[in-house]
């Protein structure tokens, strides 16, 4: 089984920890990974800002860079989600068909296909879990809060295996947190009163550490904790997944 | 102006924002416990949207029907295709009966076709009976929300309006107080009326019948006392039998307000003897959105309101913000196809959190028709040059790894090495509230490059 790691190109400029983390934790899982040296981008933040037809160069050098794997992982639902959903405006060769069905989310790779919730991880924080929506009600992650069907959850399956790791229930468990790309800028009073009311919850319920599976949010979230010096850390799920503390 | 400027001025008052969040948060927990309560839910909810996909699929079918079994019940039956149309239709019927004061129980159509100035340019008295609708009304505002017209007045503000308008001693917001006199008013509108216009939630094509749902009783107080009843339907409100309301009106009212059923479903059938009833059928651009494939099912809505309560950025920046008779996320998909030009930012007013989708009691894709909608305003409206400029060099440099590592490396030199009054600007909304990522010395692609040799 051939994986190719697939990095979002902001967690690729900005936040090298993660892919890191995620490399790592791939490789202590025994997964025969490889990162191909030329990929860029999902497209996804032209796609929602409109400009999915601009989009249509970088979703093929996206396919060109992944074809050749069994799976693609990457550490980010909302990338996966967007070359599962949106690449439907390409010719849909074998090539991108292949491509759309095996690319995973992180978590989801490490639950369903390599069939593990125990990754050897260790973590004593009391950790709030932030469930992204593209991940959640995209990919389906996990059963959605609207919808009535039986409670489940990849990340928390993970998570709940950390040892000394304490989950902690949040007031409003799915509730996005406003960073929806580009609406950041474009919606700037709304994302920030969604994420200071998502931080606040976090805070209610006695969290230490935010963490998910899209460190888009978790990015807009950081940059609020950080502005107004909350007593929160924010780290990707790979991050504790591949500690050992 | 656009919406996330409205927003943002609805985001000053910050207390009155959490206020309107929790007020609708907590009509969506009450929702999600009512629906807990059904077994079956999800498949109720699937039943529901094939029924509406249905029925637009053999619309024109479905009317005709629907007409001939109203008319064969002695119902007046008028066709409308225009907001015009409508208001003529109904000034018409008022000025036949030579009827001068009209009580309306809530319709959203009423308020899509702006009948109350219309009527009331005609020296028609027009009072809205609903208790919602009658406090936006005196306030000379439009509803905020479809079924919580006033949910953006506090009590407080609600206490004050009635001091001036009906007279009330100030009750620091009490709500029994303040809704048992305006009880009391609406109550003489009631026995004077000479006409009451009443909106219809189902159009049952089998019997020709209307149902009509509410909390309040004033439809049927409207219609029973006056000796013309007007119901004003869109041409999407059909369902094809009398049956199909089991599905329909279990759905309904525990979306809307998580209530088992509202407290009157009440079934119109045919006129009382000696009175008349109209039945307006109206399209108003509902044709045309029905031939837009991508946005078909925006017609299935049975107007509950569920997707405005769970919406984070309805919750956040208020019904008005969106400045259309159909707020929220529903209101965002039907109201580019009436203007583009003018709602070309409603679309872009969600971060497709998919939440609306979820909660939709008909199953409207509504996050993906926001999706769609925002790939067609991009092409047809006059977009901001700086954004426009942006994505169009983006999507140049992410199809060509070259410019993206020239871009990358700059922009992290940028964002490391620029004096932070450069970087926080106000050109900047990211750094208005929010610090911007720390940036490390070096990426993952150096990283890797450097670790991990001989991979890749």
């Amino acid at each position: 089984m051939k994986v190719g790691l697939f990095i979002p190109c902001y967690i690729n400029q900005l936040y090298p920890q993660v892919a890191i983390a995620t490399l790592e934790l791939l490789e202590k899982l025994n997964v025969d990974v490889y990162y191909p040296s030329t990929q860029t981008c999902c497209g996804q933040p032209l796609g929602n800002s409109g400009y999915e037809e601009d989009s249509k160069g970088a979703c093929q050098l996206f396919v060109e860079n992944f074809k050749e794997y069994d799976f693609i992982v990457g550490p980010s639902g909302s990338c996966i989600y967007h070359i599962k959903k949106h690449f439907d405006i390409l010719e849909q060769t074998p090539e991108v068909v292949k491509v759309r069905e095996n690319a995973y989310e992180l978590c989801e790779f490490i639950v369903k296909i390599l069939g593990k919730t125990e990754v050897g991880a260790s973590f004593p924080y009391k950790v709030g879990l932030h469930k992204s929506c593209h991940g959640l009600r995209g990919l389906n992650l996990g059963s959605c809060s609207e919808r009535m069907e039986p409670h489940y959850s990849t990340e928390e399956d993970l998570l709940n295996n950390v040892k000394g790791l304490e989950l902690v229930k949040l007031n409003r468990e799915d509730e996005c947190c406003g960073f929806g790309g580009t609406f950041s800028v474009f919606e700037e009073a709304v994302s920030v009163k969604m994420g200071k009311d998502k931080i606040k919850d976090h805070l209610d319920s006695g969290v230490e550490v935010i963490t998910g599976a899209d460190h888009s949010c978790l990015m807009h979230l950081e940059g609020l904790i950080n502005r107004d010096n909350k007593p929160l850390r924010v780290m990707h799920i790979a991050e504790i997944l591949n500690k050992t503390l | 102006m656009s919406h996330s400027e409205k927003a943002a001025v609805f985001n000053k008052n910050e207390a009155k924002v959490n206020w309107h969040d929790k007020a609708l948060w907590y009509v969506r927990e009450k929702r999600d416990n009512a629906a807990h309560g059904v077994k079956g839910w999800e498949y109720l909810r699937e039943l529901a949207s094939g029924i509406k996909a249905n029925v637009l699929s053999n619309l024109d079918d479905y009317l005709i029907e629907f007409e001939a079994n109203a008319l064969a019940n002695g119902i007046k039956v008028h066709w409308a295709s225009s907001a015009e149309e409508h208001n003529q239709i109904v000034s018409k019927i008022l000025e036949d009966k030579k009827a001068k004061k009209v009580v309306k129980s809530k319709s959203m159509l009423t308020e899509e076709c702006h009948l109350n100035p219309y009527l009331e340019n005609k020296g028609i008295e027009v009072v809205d009976t609903d208790l919602g609708e009658y406090i936006v009304q005196i306030a000379k505002e439009s509803p905020s929300h479809i079924v919580l017209p006033a949910i953006h007045k506090t009590k407080e503000e609600v206490d004050e309006l009635f001091q001036e308008h009906l007279g009330t001693t100030p009750s620091n917001g009490n709500p029994e107080y303040l809704t048992n006199e305006a009880r009391k008013h609406l109550r003489k509108k009631f026995l004077q009326a000479d006409a009451a216009i009443t909106g219809v939630n189902f159009a049952i094509a089998e019997t020709g019948g209307i149902v009509v749902c509410t909390n309040e009783g004033n439809a049927d107080m409207g219609s029973h006392s006056a000796p013309v009843h007007i119901a004003c339907m869109g041409i999407e409100k059909i369902i094809p039998k009398e049956e199909h309301l089991g599905i329909f009106l279990r759905l309904l009212a525990r979306s809307a307000t998580g209530q088992p059923i509202t407290t009157y479903s009440s079934h119109f059938n045919k006129p009382t003897e000696g009175r008349e009833m109209h039945i307006v059928i109206v399209d108003n651009g509902r044709t045309e959105q029905l031939s837009r494939e991508d946005f078909r099912a925006s017609l299935h809505c049975i107007r509950c309101g569920a997707c405005m309560n769970t919406c984070p950025i309805y919750r956040r920046s208020g019904g008005h913000s969106y400045d259309a008779t159909i707020p929220g996320p529903i209101g965002s998909i039907l109201s580019p196809g009436k203007d583009l030009t003018k709602h070309s930012s409603l679309p872009f007013a969600s971060t497709l959190c998919g939440s609306c989708s979820n909660v939709c009691p008909v199953k409207i894709n509504i996050h993906e028709q926001l999706y769609s909608w925002r790939q067609i305003i991009t092409k047809d409206v006059k977009q901001p040059l700086v954004k426009k400029t942006i994505l169009k060099i983006a999507g140049v440099v992410l199809s060509n790894r070259t410019l993206y590592n020239i871009g990358g490396k700059s922009a992290r030199f940028m964002l490391k090495y620029a004096p932070r009054f450069m970087v926080y600007s106000k050109l900047n909304a990211w750094g208005k509230a929010r610090e911007l990522p720390e940036v490390k010395n070096q990426n993952f692609d150096d990283w890797y490059k450097e670790k991990r040799k001989n991979n890749g």
